[in-house]
């Protein structure tokens, strides 16, 4: 029983600290994208302008909500959800803390340790991709079907190089669970090091992956008038740029988990985080976050400097670059770890 | 003899394109940093250069008289026809010294109406270099709006306010003091 009451109420946290963290990432897209072109961006509401996201957000909702006569409209109401939803679950695997003990138990900071954790996690950031693909089809319209088609053979081309990457990493882990990954790299070393090639490839396909530039076919307003969501207007459309960012943070999340030793301490042992106490997995919160947070300013700052790719770019170099390096990773890990055992 | 263009080759090291996406991104770290060229508007008012086109005024002499004798000159340069004068007899006692000598018959005159339809103006500066007395200048003050097509134009009395705003140099530096 206890149990359950822990899960529920770290569910509640996570929910609300990841959509506290949607609203940040607005806050920081905007702010950073004004500093680098040498403006300053919105710093009237609020402190700082600490409250766009909020003004934003009641911005939309008072929005006439315009659903068009020619869309078909179940998988048009539905689809920004299918967006939304699996970039939040995706969290939940992930564990962001040292877990604790609290009246004898012990508190893991993760709500579900799942034994195929990275599985789960690829299902679920596909799954976000049916969210872009329906929303254009159900549009009705043509710039809307060829966003949603092109984020589908872009989801394509880089789920792949992804999911090796992932693979290069299991294959030093041997294991599934999010939670023995971060143990392995406390032991052994951070990923980032033993890994670097996959660590690259996993950061460049998860630009693709979350559609941010320089990768962002599918929205391209230049061409697409703004893709999928050419249709959508109101609290639909800031659903989907919610889940945009709701999928962002999962993946930085996630390349800190692979990559980064998730929530261990730089220079600090395990054993020393131990002896603090609750203030150890304080720290190690701060320092998950603080990686996290660093991918996320990464993306904006790419965002804000790269240009978009051009669609048969993007497809040569995901198959014909990042697949090939991807599988030689594989094979050099695998003769790697043949010869060190 | 022209010269002759190489067309791009990227490099082999260039085909990797890591280093110059890098060399990107630092360089817009480097404007991160910048001094921001965003002025805040309604806090901070842009400082208009010498010679900027703004509102305009009417300005008077010394002894606080209207310099304008109603010659029309103005009204008549106007290319978007938007000063009407209407002269009327100085109320004036004695003559006062023309800047012109060619003008000097005009002190008798004195303008009854002077109005400026600013929504018509095109703030060309005409106006200005007409003048014989240099009585009409467009000064700096560049953010007026208003309500209602009535308000936007200026009558005399309007016009000599700027003047009594303007008269002492800048008038967003001394707004902002
Ligand atoms: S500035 Fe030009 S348009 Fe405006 S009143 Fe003077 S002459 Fe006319
Ligand atoms: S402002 Fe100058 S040009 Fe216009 S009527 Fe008066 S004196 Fe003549």
């Amino acid at each position: 029983m206890f149990n359950i009451w822990i899960t529920l109420i770290q569910i509640v946290v996570v929910f609300g600290v990841t959509m506290l963290g949607i609203m940040v990432c607005i806050y920081l897209e905007r702010r950073v994208s004004a500093f680098l072109q040498d403006r300053l961006g919105p710093n009237r509401t609020g402190p700082k302008g600490l409250l766009q996201p909020i003004a934003d957000g009641i911005k939309f909702f008072m929005k006439e909500d315009i659903i068009p006569d020619f869309v078909i409209r179940w998988l048009y109401i539905l689809s920004p959800g299918i967006l939304m939803a699996p970039a939040l679950l995706g969290i939940a695997v992930i564990p962001f803390g040292k877990p604790f003990e609290l009246f004898g138990y012990t508190i893991p900071m993760q709500i579900a340790d799942l034994n195929i954790g990275i599985l789960y996690i690829l299902a679920m950031t596909s799954i976000g991709i049916y969210g872009l693909v329906l929303g254009g089809w159900s549009s009705n319209s043509k710039y809307p079907l060829l966003g949603g088609l092109r984020s589908s053979a872009q989801m394509i081309s880089y789920e792949l190089t992804m999911g090796l990457a992932i693979v290069s990493v299991l294959m030093a882990t041997g294991s599934m669970l999010m939670s023995d990954i971060v143990a392995e790299q406390m032991q052994n070393g951070w990923f980032i090091w033993r890994q670097p090639l996959a660590f690259v490839l996993f950061w460049i396909a998860i630009f693709a992956e979350t559609n941010r530039l320089p990768f962002d076919m599918t929205e391209a307003e230049q061409e697409l008038v703004g893709g999928y969501h050419t249709e959508y207007s109101s609290m639909k459309f800031a659903m989907f740029f919610m889940g945009e960012y709701a999928s962002m943070i999962t993946v930085s999340a996630l390349i800190t988990t692979l990559f980064l030793g998730g929530w261990a301490v730089p220079f600090v042992s395990l054993e020393t985080l131990d002896s603090f106490g609750i203030w150890g997995t304080l720290l190690s919160v701060a320092s998950f976050v603080a990686k996290t947070g660093f991918f996320i300013l990464v993306y904006i700052w790419v965002r804000w400097t790269l240009p978009r790719f051009r669609y048969d770019q993007l497809m040569r170099l995901g198959w014909k670059v990042l697949l090939p390096i991807a599988l030689f990773n594989i094979v050099l890990t695998g003769i790697l770890m043949a010869v060190w055992k | 003899m022209g010269t002759i263009i190489k067309k791009y080759e990227p490099k082999w090291s260039d085909r990797f394109y890591l280093v110059a996406i890098l060399q990107g991104m630092m360089i817009t770290l480097k404007h991160f940093f910048r001094k921001k060229i965003t002025i805040e508007y309604p806090d901070v008012k842009r400082q208009p250069k010498p010679g900027y086109r703004g509102l305009h005024r009417l300005n008077k002499h010394e002894d606080g008289k209207i310099k304008c004798v109603a010659c029309g000159m103005c009204a008549s340069a106007c290319p978007a026809d938007a000063i009407t004068v209407i002269p009327i007899e100085s109320p004036y006692e004695e003559s006062r010294p023309s800047i012109s000598e060619k003008y000097a018959q005009s002190e008798e005159r004195f303008p009854g109406t002077f109005e400026i339809n600013e929504l018509r103006c095109i703030f060309c500066g005409m106006c200005e270099e007409a003048c014989p007395e240099a009585a009409i200048e467009l000064t700096e003050i560049y953010d007026f709006t208003y309500l209602a097509r009535k308000q936007a134009i200026m009558d005399k009395e309007s016009l000599l306010d700027i003047f009594d705003k303007t008269k002492n140099g800048n008038f967003y530096l001394q707004e902002a003091k």
